[in-house]
C-alpha cells in the first residue's frame, strides 16, 4: 500500500462533509417517508430513464415507416404495435418522452438538453420568482401594478391563452416553451409573493436591512432560499401541467410540427383509427401523458405532506 | 391567609402519580411523570417551570384535552371524590359538567371573533343549565360587573376585537366563572398582557378566589406572578415536580437546586448590575425523549450533583409536613456554602454622570416619526380628505454617552420599537435632529455610509426568527465581517470562531444550522452577529423576553461582559422593568410616543416618580411573597396614537393628578406639561410640582 497515498482531510472539511452528507440524507429520507411520493418518484424515474436512453431501447427510429405493417397491435417485433404509417409506437412514445423531458429541439437537428416542459417551467420560475419577490418585498404601488397585470392574465382561460400565444407565434418547441412560461408565470409570482410577505417580517431580514444590504441581496439570498420548499413542490406540479398543455397543443396541431414524435399529435392521429379496430396508436400516448402527470402529482403531494409534517 | 382555614377546605382535586405520554414516531414519550398534588376549595396552586416542563400537559390531562396522540399512562385524578382516569368521554362530561373551567393564554383564541360577546357569555350559561335567555343575559352582565369590566351592558353587544386584550381576558374569566366552577384552571392567563393589565387581572383573580371559593390551578413560567397569586406551589422540571410546598416556604427557603437556581437567575426589582450578579443555570432542559429514567433529572445541570444522584430517581424528601423536595441532599443544601456560584463577583460600574467628559455617542432632539394612516375610503383613495397620522414617536429627545446603556421601557404600542427603527434608519424620520458621533444621521439606512452602518447593530427578540434557517451559523456571522471588511478575507473564519468563543459557543457550532440550536444558543449567535462589525452602539430589542428565565440570566451576563470588554454603548428595550433596571445606566420611560420620565436608573426607581412610572413599577410582579408593593392600578385603555389626548397624553389614565393638582387638574387636559428636573439629569414630564411628587411613598417595602 505504499504507492497509494491517502489524502488527509482537515477536521473542518470533515465536519462540512458530514453535515453535507447528513443534509442530503435528510432530503432523500423525506421522499422515502411517504409511500405516494415513492410511487410518484418511481413513475417519473421510469419516464426519465426511457427518455434518456431512448435510442438504445429500440431498434427503430421514430420516423421509420413499415408499409407492410400499419395499425398493428403489440407483437414481438413492435412491442406496442405500429401506427397508420407503420411506425413503431414504442419508439415514437419514448422519443416523445425525450422531447418532453430531456431535449429541447431548437431548429433542424439542433437541440439543447432539458425537456421542453422542463425549460418552460424553469423559465416561468425565473420570471415568476423575480416578479413575486419584487412585489412582495417592495409592496406599495409596484406590487399593485404587477399583481393587477398578472390578475388580468389569469382571468383569461388557460387553454385560450395557450391557443392565442401559439397561434400568434406559430408551432415550434421554442414557442411551446414561451407559451408555458407566459401561462405559468402568474401562478408562481403569486405563490412567491405570498411567501415573501411572510418571510420579510422575520428578524433576520431586519438584521440584513440593519447591515445595509441591497434589496437584491435580501430578496435572492435571504428570502428566496427559505421559500424553496413550496416553490419546489409547486414547480413539480407545474411540470405536470406543462406536459398536459403540450399534449393539448399537440392534439390541436399547435405543438411540434409533424412528423416529429409528439404525444398530443399521436393521440390526434390515432383517434381516427380507434373505431376501425386499432386503438393502440391513441391509447399509449394517452397513458403516457396520464401516468407522467399523475407521477409528478403524487411526488409533489408526498413531498408537501412530509415537509409539512417536519415543520 | 389563616392556616386553620386553609386546611379546613374540602379537597376538590387530587392528582396522584399522574404520568402522561405522547405517542410519537420514536415511540411513547413521557411529558409528565409521577405528578401528585391536591387542590382545596378557595386555594390556588401554582405550577411553575420553564417551557417544556409539562405544566400545560398536566392541565390538559385533568380536562382530558390531550389530543389524538396523548394519553394518561398511569396514576389517578380524583375530582370531588370521583375518579376521572379511565372513564369514557360521556361519563367524564357528566362528572365534570360545568364544574371545571379553563382560561387560556391568548384570549383572542378563546373568544369567537364573529359572535357578539353577550351571546358567547349567555351560551356558556344556557348550554349547561336550563336558564331562560333573559336571566342568562342579566347574569352575564352581573358577572361582567364582577370582573370590573367598564360599561358591561355595552360590552355585551360588542365583538371581541372591539375591546382590548386585558378586557378580553376579563371576559374569558367571566365566562369561566359564570357557572360557578369548583375548579378553575388558568394556563398562563396574563403572559400575553402588558404589565399594567397583568397586574389588574391578577388582582381580579385574587378577589374571585375569595368570593367564589373555587379551587384554582395557576400555570405560569413567571415566578413573580406565581408569588402574587398562589398559596401552594409546585415547581416543575422536565416533566416532574421537583419541589412542592407553600409559596412563602419555597420562596424563603428553597430546598431544591432547581428552585434555587431559578430564584438566582432573575433580577429583583431595584437590583442593578453594579451591586449584584445573576446566576444562570447551565445547560438546557432535556427534550422529553432524552430524559433519564432512573436518576435525578436535574443532575446534569446541578452544581451539587454527585455520583449518588445518578444512581436512582430521588424520592421526595420532607422538609416540613407540607414542603417536599425531590433531591437527596434537600436538607443539607441550604446549609452548604454555594460552591460553584459566588456572590462576591461585583462589577465595578461608576454611577452615570450626565454630560460627563466621555463624550456623547448618540443624541436626538424633538424626534418625530409619524406613519400615514391608510384609510380604505374612496375619498382618501382619490387623495382627497384629511390625512391622518399615527404619531408613533412624538417630540422625543435623548442623549446617550459612550460606553453607557440606555434602557427604554413602556407598554406595547408606546413607540419604543419605532424609535429604534428610526435610529437604525429603517423608518423614515418625520422631523427632528439625530446625531451619531457628531454626524447627522436623519436619513434611511440605504443612504447611509457603510462606515456609519457598521457602528450600529441590533440584537433581536425572537430567537426563532433572528437567524436565517437556510445558512450555517458560520456563514451568518461571517457575512457582516465580509461586508464591512472588518478583517482581511483569509482571516474571516478565525474571526468568526473568535466571536463564537466570545459568546461562549464552541467552534463546532460553525457548521451547524439554526434549527440544531436551542433558543439561548440562537440568541448568542445573534449577539455574535451584531458584534461582528465591532459596532459602537448595540441596540437590543427585547433580547431576553422570549427566553426561559435560566437562559435569560446567561444572556444578560453575556451582554454585560461584552459591554465591559468592548466598551460598546447599548440601547436596551424591554418590558420587564426589573431586567431593564438591572441592565441600564439611564432609563427612559415612554408612554404613547413620548418620553415621560428620563434619568439615571436609580433615580427612576425611587421617588419622585412620574405617575405613569409609579403605576408601572407597582404593577411589576415581584418574585418574593414577603415584599409589600404599593397597588396603583391604571384605569381605562391606552388611547389611540392616531388621535392622542390633548395636553398631557397620560391625563386620561393618571391616578395622581386629581389629588395633587388644584382645580380638578384641568391644566393636564389643556396644556402640555413642563419638564421638571431634579439633580443628576433626572427629568419628569408632568404638571405636578416635584415637591408633591417627592411626597409619594416608594413602591417597594422589603420586609428584610
Amino acid at each position: 500500500m505504499t504507492g497509494v497515498k491517502q489524502k488527509a482531510i482537515s477536521p473542518e472539511e470533515f465536519h462540512t462533509r458530514i453535515s453535507l452528507h447528513r443534509q442530503i440524507r435528510e432530503r432523500v429520507s423525506i421522499i422515502f417517508a411517504s409511500k405516494i411520493a415513492v410511487i410518484g418518484l418511481a413513475i417519473v424515474i421510469f419516464w426519465v430513464f426511457v427518455a434518456v436512453f431512448a435510442p438504445f431501447l429500440t431498434p427503430f427510429t421514430p420516423l421509420e415507416q413499415d408499409w407492410k405493417a400499419p395499425n398493428q397491435g403489440p407483437s414481438t417485433r413492435h412491442i406496442l404495435g405500429t401506427d397508420e404509417l407503420g411506425r413503431d409506437l414504442w419508439s415514437r412514445l419514448i422519443h416523445g418522452a425525450r422531447v418532453v423531458l430531456v431535449i429541447l429541439p431548437l431548429s433542424g437537428n439542433l437541440w439543447i438538453p432539458g425537456g421542453t416542459a422542463i425549460w418552460g417551467v424553469f423559465a416561468a420560475l425565473i420570471v415568476g420568482m423575480t416578479l413575486g419577490l419584487v412585489s412582495g418585498y417592495y409592496g406599495g404601488w409596484l406590487d399593485e401594478v404587477v399583481m393587477r397585470m398578472l390578475d388580468a392574465m389569469m382571468a383569461v382561460p388557460i387553454i385560450l391563452l395557450y391557443l392565442i400565444i401559439m397561434a400568434a407565434l406559430g408551432a415550434s418547441a421554442v414557442n411551446v416553451v414561451i407559451a408555458i412560461t407566459i401561462v405559468g408565470t402568474p401562478g408562481i409570482a403569486r405563490l412567491v409573493r405570498s411567501l415573501t410577505l411572510d418571510i420579510r417580517t422575520r428578524e433576520y431580514i431586519k438584521a440584513a436591512e440593519t447591515r445595509g444590504e441591497s434589496p437584491w441581496y435580501i430578496m435572492f439570498v435571504e428570502i428566496l432560499p427559505n421559500a424553496r420548499g413550496p416553490i419546489i413542490v409547486d414547480a413539480m406540479l407545474r411540470v405536470g401541467y406543462a406536459i398536459f398543455a403540450m399534449g393539448t397543443l399537440g392534439f390541436l396541431g399547435l405543438g411540434l410540427p409533424p412528423p416529429s414524435p409528439d404525444w398530443g399529435s399521436m393521440v390526434a392521429k390515432g383517434r381516427e383509427f380507434i373505431l376501425a379496430g386499432s386503438p393502440w396508436a391513441a391509447l399509449w400516448p394517452s397513458l403516457a401523458i396520464a401516468s407522467l402527470v399523475i407521477g409528478l402529482n403524487l411526488l409533489a403531494d408526498g413531498l408537501r405532506e412530509e415537509s409539512m409534517r417536519y415543520q | 391567609m389563616d392556616v386553620a382555614e386553609e386546611t379546613a377546605g374540602v379537597t376538590v382535586l387530587d392528582v396522584e402519580n399522574l404520568t402522561i405520554a405522547y405517542e410519537t414516531r420514536k415511540g411513547d414519550v413521557e411529558a409528565a411523570r409521577d405528578i401528585s398534588f391536591t387542590v382545596r376549595e378557595g386555594e390556588t396552586i401554582g405550577l411553575v417551570g420553564e417551557s417544556g416542563c409539562g405544566k400545560s400537559t398536566v392541565a390538559f390531562g385533568i380536562v382530558n384535552f390531550l389530543g389524538p396522540n396523548g394519553k394518561i399512562v398511569g396514576g389517578n385524578i380524583r375530582f370531588q371524590e370521583e375518579e376521572l382516569v379511565g372513564r369514557s368521554e360521556r361519563e367524564l362530561r357528566r362528572l365534570r359538567g360545568d364544574k371545571i373551567a379553563m382560561v387560556y393564554q391568548d384570549p383572542m383564541q378563546a373568544l369567537n371573533p364573529s359572535v357578539r360577546l353577550g351571546q358567547q357569555l349567555t351560551e356558556a350559561l344556557t348550554f349547561h343549565q336550563h336558564i331562560a335567555k333573559n336571566d342568562a343575559w342579566e347574569r352575564s352582565i352581573q358577572m361582567l360587573k364582577r370582573v370590573n369590566m367598564p360599561d358591561p351592558e355595552d360590552v355585551m353587544y360588542r365583538y371581541p376585537h372591539q375591546i382590548s386584550g386585558g378586557q378580553q381576558q376579563r371576559v374569558v374569566i367571566a365566562m369561566a366563572m359564570l357557572n360557578n366552577p369548583s375548579l378553575l384552571i388558568m394556563d398562563e392567563p396574563t403572559t400575553a398582557l402588558d404589565v399594567t393589565m397583568e397586574a389588574a387581572v391578577l388582582d381580579l383573580i385574587e378577589e374571585l378566589k375569595h368570593d367564589f371559593k373555587a379551587a384554582n390551578i395557576f400555570i405560569t413560567h413567571n415566578l413573580g406572578v406565581v408569588a402574587r397569586v398562589s398559596d401552594q406551589l409546585c415547581v416543575m422540571y422536565a416533566g416532574q415536580i421537583v419541589e412542592r410546598g407553600a409559596v412563602t416556604d419555597i420562596f424563603r427557603n428553597p430546598h431544591h437546586p432547581y428552585t434555587m437556581g431559578l430564584l438566582d437567575s432573575i433580577p429583583r426589582l431595584g437590583e442593578s448590575k453594579a451591586e449584584s450578579v445573576l446566576h444562570p443555570i447551565r445547560g438546557r432542559v432535556p427534550p422529553p425523549n432524552e430524559r433519564p429514567m432512573n436518576e435525578c433529572i436535574f443532575a446534569p445541570r446541578c452544581d451539587y450533583a454527585t455520583d449518588e444522584c445518578r444512581k436512582a430517581l430521588p424520592a421526595f424528601v420532607k422538609i416540613s409536613p407540607e414542603h417536599v423536595s425531590r433531591c437527596i441532599y434537600a436538607r443539607e443544601i441550604e446549609s452548604q456554602p454555594r460552591t460553584a456560584k459566588k456572590r462576591h463577583i461585583v462589577r465595578k460600574f461608576e454611577p452615570t454622570r450626565p454630560g460627563s467628559p466621555e463624550g456623547e455617542l448618540l443624541s436626538f432632539k424633538d424626534l418625530k416619526i409619524y406613519y400615514p394612516k391608510e384609510s380604505q375610503s374612496v375619498v382618501s383613495l382619490l387623495g382627497l380628505g384629511e390625512k391622518k397620522f399615527v404619531k408613533a414617536v412624538d417630540d422625543v429627545s435623548v442623549r446617550l454617552s459612550k460606553g453607557k446603556t440606555l434602557g427604554v421601557v413602556g407598554e406595547s404600542g408606546c413607540g419604543k420599537s419605532t424609535l429604534v427603527k428610526g435610529i437604525i434608519g429603517l423608518e423614515p424620520i418625520t422631523s427632528g435632529d439625530m446625531e451619531f458621533l457628531g454626524i447627522d444621521i436623519d436619513r434611511s439606512v440605504s443612504e447611509r455610509d457603510t462606515s456609519l452602518i457598521k457602528e450600529m447593530q441590533m440584537v433581536f427578540q425572537n430567537p426563532d426568527s433572528t437567524l436565517n434557517p437556510s445558512y450555517s451559523i458560520g456563514k451568518q456571522i461571517s457575512r457582516p465581517i465580509r461586508r464591512f471588511k472588518t478583517v482581511p478575507n483569509d482571516q474571516v473564519k478565525g474571526e468568526v470562531i473568535r466571536l463564537l468563543k466570545a459568546v461562549r459557543l464552541d467552534e463546532i457550532y460553525y457548521d451547524r444550522l439554526p434549527r440544531q440550536l436551542s433558543g439561548g444558543e440562537k440568541q448568542r449567535v445573534g449577539i455574535a452577529r451584531a458584534l461582528a462589525s465591532r459596532p459602537d452602539l448595540i441596540i437590543c430589542d427585547e433580547p431576553v423576553s422570549a427566553l426561559d428565565v435560566s437562559v435569560q440570566a446567561a444572556v444578560i451576563n453575556l451582554l454585560l461582559e461584552i459591554q465591559e470588554i468592548y466598551g460598546s454603548s447599548m440601547i436596551f428595550i424591554a418590558h420587564d422593568l426589573s431586567v431593564v433596571r438591572f441592565f441600564s445606566d439611564d432609563i427612559a420611560v415612554m408612554y404613547l410616543g413620548q418620553i415621560v420620565e428620563i434619568g439615571p436608573a436609580e433615580a427612576i426607581y425611587s421617588p419622585p416618580y412620574h405617575p405613569y412610572t409609579e403605576a408601572l413599577l407597582s404593577a411589576v410582579p415581584i418574585p418574593d411573597p414577603d415584599v409589600e408593593q404599593k397597588q396603583i392600578r391604571l384605569g381605562g385603555n391606552v388611547p389611540s396614537a392616531l388621535n392622542p389626548p390633548s395636553g398631557c397624553r397620560f391625563h386620561t389614565r393618571c391616578p395622581r393628578r386629581k389629588e395633587m393638582l388644584p382645580d380638578n387638574s384641568q391644566i393636564c387636559e389643556k396644556e402640555v406639561p413642563p419638564w421638571r428636573s431634579t439633580k443628576h439629569g433626572h427629568r419628569i414630564f408632568c404638571h405636578i410640582p416635584l415637591e408633591k411628587l417627592k411626597t409619594v411613598e416608594p413602591i417597594v417595602h422589603s420586609s428584610e
